[in-house]
């Protein structure tokens, strides 16, 4: 186990170093000098000159490349150009949209998926299982943007439930926040669930097609109680990969939801920076995703090994 | 004093009839031997004693156990059935046990599923249970994970599982089949022992004639979802009525008619072979360990010779086999073809003049290209014009006994024996000088191996073949080598001429796999 836990670890620090490398080198190459993007078209060379000194761009790039290292492992992302505000600060206030949100939808699309998923491998072929399929094909076909607007138009305006965007903040309580990103997780758990329910049922059905199902019917299982106590575990694997995988695909990718609900989130800072040219910002808040990936990454693979025991220890 | 009396059962799955009014009863104390060939009904008959078919499947008759029609009851009451008066274990040890859960949880379940214990009396028994199919407590604690044991121990935990509650019937389907000889007479021990001490009714399924022989008190004779013959074994062995019957022991029997070979210039030569493998480092920072997995082998192959290699899993047989294929590199020694050097490397001309069949006949074929591009295959070691090869493909395959048109089908339209046929032709194509039968008949109904061993014994005479005949089984090898090598741990610990070996085993681990072996008594078959 614990030479499991080492070897992840140790790919775990050298993905990280990697990761920052491939990201530090592409901004390098990448056109648009941020200065002259601050300054205008008719700054002076010396205006860009010590504008260029104060935002750290002058040196060569291995400092540079160190320099940044260093400042992220003490916290200090730099400045943004555009906001004039640490960017670590900024990543702050946005993560505090960004994370509550991805958990939310996480554990949504999490307790929709698994129950339906194990329903329709169990009941194949029947109503039931036709159903959880029928539903889930629309959930991965309709584009999740389109039933965000759907849900707005439904329980903001008709209904009058909630209102149909912006984000109170945390000062403001727990309850007025949750209510206000419940929408937008409904919106992206859909297509979240649907894949996961779709991987847990094809998981559970290849479990139950196991020798050791037959088995533990021959002792006296009932085929429910069969997979409950030995083809879910076993199915389990596959979906714990996928779950891993869409914890990092929310936690940025929720751009596009964030506009439709006007949440100040992760994904929109991105964009922004993005348009603005605001590497600096750019560069740590694409770090902070990709470290992100990599750190869920290393959990899965923990869980796999809680899960099963072959990796734990092997024969 | 009947504990199951099964009277006229019939099975359709899907409107398709598998079993046709088979009638048979079983006493306590007693093994009942059910063989048959592959789909013959033999594993149906028992998973229909279950309620354990697959769907679509439609019973008729009656299956008597005290008192109750096993093949009518409810599953409510079935599952309390199941592991609590009937117990069973199937072939594949290997994937019959759950992977990510503990043996003396897998072992105390049953008890606990049918609420005859709390968790900790169920762990207890579990253990009584496992320290009485030969797995003790010091070696095998109860939370060992199966993928931490061997195949037979697996299908110790097996058993311990199915006799936990101590059934009054224990069916095992094929439960030595995948085991090695030696393996196969532990298990077969254990399960006579516990007949005899639970005074428990044992329905054992196989296809192997010995097995049955030396431990079934009664026999029943399968074909085609048919039972065609039954009685006390010793009679039915002796008298074998059926016609069937007296096929079925004639194929066992069969020795295939070769042609003794001049044997002439060396053609393989292995001189003092080691194959190591680097183990998983047992810490970071450790240099890693290395298994030696064949250690200093020597032989020679002659040309137009066939010999033999047995051991069992894990002695070294296919590690070896990959060395001589030219698959692996070796750390130490040589092999030479015709005096060049075998390698992953060596030219693919020299690679020509190897070729292997495999025992897998459902696994070793692409099932979406057609039989003749797949016998063709080899052709990318020794190119020939298209026309050519078209030709070849079908000398090929008629040699092995196939019709040219079998070409332009797909292998999944061919059984087991034909795509083992099929297997050869592919070997055969390019006339290499070697061919390596790696098990080649073991996954083979008997009557079918017969066939193939009288088909390798004349191609061998038409094509002056030689051949490397890699099997666990001794009673085939004795029938189709000159020469045998028995290999164990790595080594080969003795070598000689077949008849000379098996009459006179000099080394005592020839001996004792002999002795493993399972007979049908010499008495027994004469007349």
């Amino acid at each position: 186990m614990l030479r499991y836990l080492l070897s992840r670890l140790i790919s775990l620090v050298l993905s990280l170093i990697v990761a920052s490398l491939v990201i530090f080198a592409v901004l390098q190459v990448v056109p648009g000098d941020p200065a002259s993007f601050m300054l205008g078209m008719n700054a002076s060379p010396d205006t860009m000159a010590a504008l260029r000194e104060q935002l750290g761009l002058n040196g060569p790039a291995p400092l540079r490349y160190l320099h940044w290292l260093a400042g992220m492992l003490h916290g200090d992302f730099g400045l943004s150009y555009t906001y004039k505000t640490p960017v670590a600060q900024l990543i702050a206030q946005r993560a505090q949209v960004s994370l509550p949100l991805t958990i939310y939808a996480m554990a949504l699309s999490t307790l929709i998926a698994i129950p339906a998923g194990m329903v329709a491998a169990a009941r194949r072929g029947r109503a039931s299982d036709l159903a959880v399929m029928g539903v889930t094909q629309l959930g991965i076909a309709v584009p999740n943007f389109w039933f965000a607007m759907l849900l707005v138009l439904i329980f903001a305006i008709r209904l009058h439930w909630v209102s149909s965007g912006g984000f109170p903040g945390w000062q403001a309580g727990i309850w007025p926040n949750l209510v206000a990103l419940t929408l937008p997780a409904i919106a992206l758990a859909l297509p979240q669930a649907s894949i996961l329910a779709r991987v847990m049922r094809s998981a559970l059905i290849e479990a139950l097609h196991q020798d050791y199902l037959r088995t533990a019917r021959a002792k006296g299982l009932t085929q429910g109680q069969a997979i409950r106590r030995h083809a879910f575990r076993n199915a389990l694997i596959p979906v714990l990969t996928i779950l891993g995988l869409q914890f990092s695909f929310l936690l940025a990718g929720a751009i596009i939801i964030e506009n439709v609900f006007y949440l100040p989130g992760l994904g929109r800072l991105i964009f922004q920076a993005i348009t603005q040219r605001d590497l600096i910002t750019v560069q740590s808040v694409v770090m902070l995703l990709v470290a992100a990936v990599i750190v869920v990454n290393f959990l899965t693979d923990l869980a796999y090994a809680a899960v099963d025991p072959r990796l734990r220890r092997p024969g | 004093m009947t504990l199951l009396s099964v009277r006229d059962l019939s099975l359709a799955i899907h409107g398709m009839p598998i079993l046709h009014d088979v009638s048979f009863d079983l006493i306590p104390g007693e093994v009942f031997g059910l063989v048959g060939e592959s789909g013959s009904g033999k594993s149906m008959t028992s998973l229909a004693l279950m309620q354990l078919l697959p769907p679509g499947a439609r019973v008729a008759g009656r299956a008597t156990m005290g008192g109750e029609d096993l093949l009518s009851l409810p599953e409510r009451k079935m599952c309390r059935i199941r592991g609590n008066e009937i117990g069973m274990i199937f072939q594949e040890p290997m994937t019959a046990l759950n992977p990510v859960q503990t043996i003396g949880d897998q072992v105390a379940e049953t008890l606990v599923i049918h609420g005859a214990a709390t968790r900790s009396e169920a762990l207890s028994a579990a253990r009584s249970r496992l320290d009485r199919v030969g797995l003790t407590a010091d070696r095998f604690p109860l939370s060992r994970y199966p993928h931490e044991l061997s195949g037979g121990q697996r299908q110790r935990v097996s058993i311990a599982m199915a006799i936990a509650l101590r059934p009054k019937l224990l069916i095992a389907d094929e439960p030595t089949t995948a085991l090695d000889v030696t393996t196969q007479a532990g298990i077969l021990d254990l399960l006579r022992g516990l007949v005899a001490e639970e005074d428990m009714a044992l329905m054992l399924i196989t296809h192997d004639l010995a097995v049955v022989a030396g431990v079934a008190d009664q026999v029943a004779v399968m074909e085609a979802g048919k039972i065609v013959e039954a009685g006390p074994t010793e009679a039915l062995f002796r008298a074998r009525r059926h016609d069937y019957t007296r096929r079925l022991f004639a194929a066992a029997a069969h020795v295939p008619a070769r042609r003794p070979q001049a044997r002439e210039a060396p053609l393989l030569h292995v001189a003092s072979a080691r194959r190591d493998y680097a183990l998983p480092r047992p810490s970071a920072f450790a240099p890693p360990g290395r298994l030696t997995a064949v250690k200093d082998v020597s032989f020679t192959l002659h040309k137009g010779e066939s010999l033999g290699l047995v051991g069992e899993s894990g002695c070294g047989k296919s590690t070896l086999t990959r060395a001589i294929l030219g698959l692996d590199p070796l750390q130490g020694g040589e092999i030479r073809l015709n005096g060049a050097p075998v390698s992953p490397t060596m030219p693919r001309a020299r690679r020509a003049g190897v070729q292997v069949v495999f025992q897998d006949p459902y696994g070793s074929f692409n099932p979406r290209q057609k039989v003749g591009r797949l016998v063709a295959e080899p052709f990318h070691l020794a190119p020939a014009p298209k026309a050519e090869q078209r030709d070849r493909v079908a000398e090929a395959l008629s040699a092995v006994g196939l019709t040219p048109e079998a070409a332009s089908r797909y292998i999944h339209e061919f059984s087991g024996g034909q795509r083992q046929r099929i297997a050869i032709a592919r070997a055969l194509i390019i006339r290499p000088e070697l061919i390596v039968l790696d098990e080649a008949v073991s996954a083979l109904d008997v009557r079918v191996r017969a066939q193939i061993l009288d088909l390798l014994a004349d191609l061998q005479g038409r094509y002056r073949l030689s051949y490397l005949f890699i099997s666990h089984d001794l009673g085939v090898v004795r029938v189709i080598t000159d020469r045998v090598m028995v290999m164990r741990a790595g080594e080969i610990v003795e070598e000689g001429e077949t008849e000379a070996v098996f009459a006179a085993p000099r080394h005592s681990y020839t001996r004792e796999l002999l002795a493993a072996t399972p007979k049908i008594p010499a008495g027994w078959l004469d007349g």
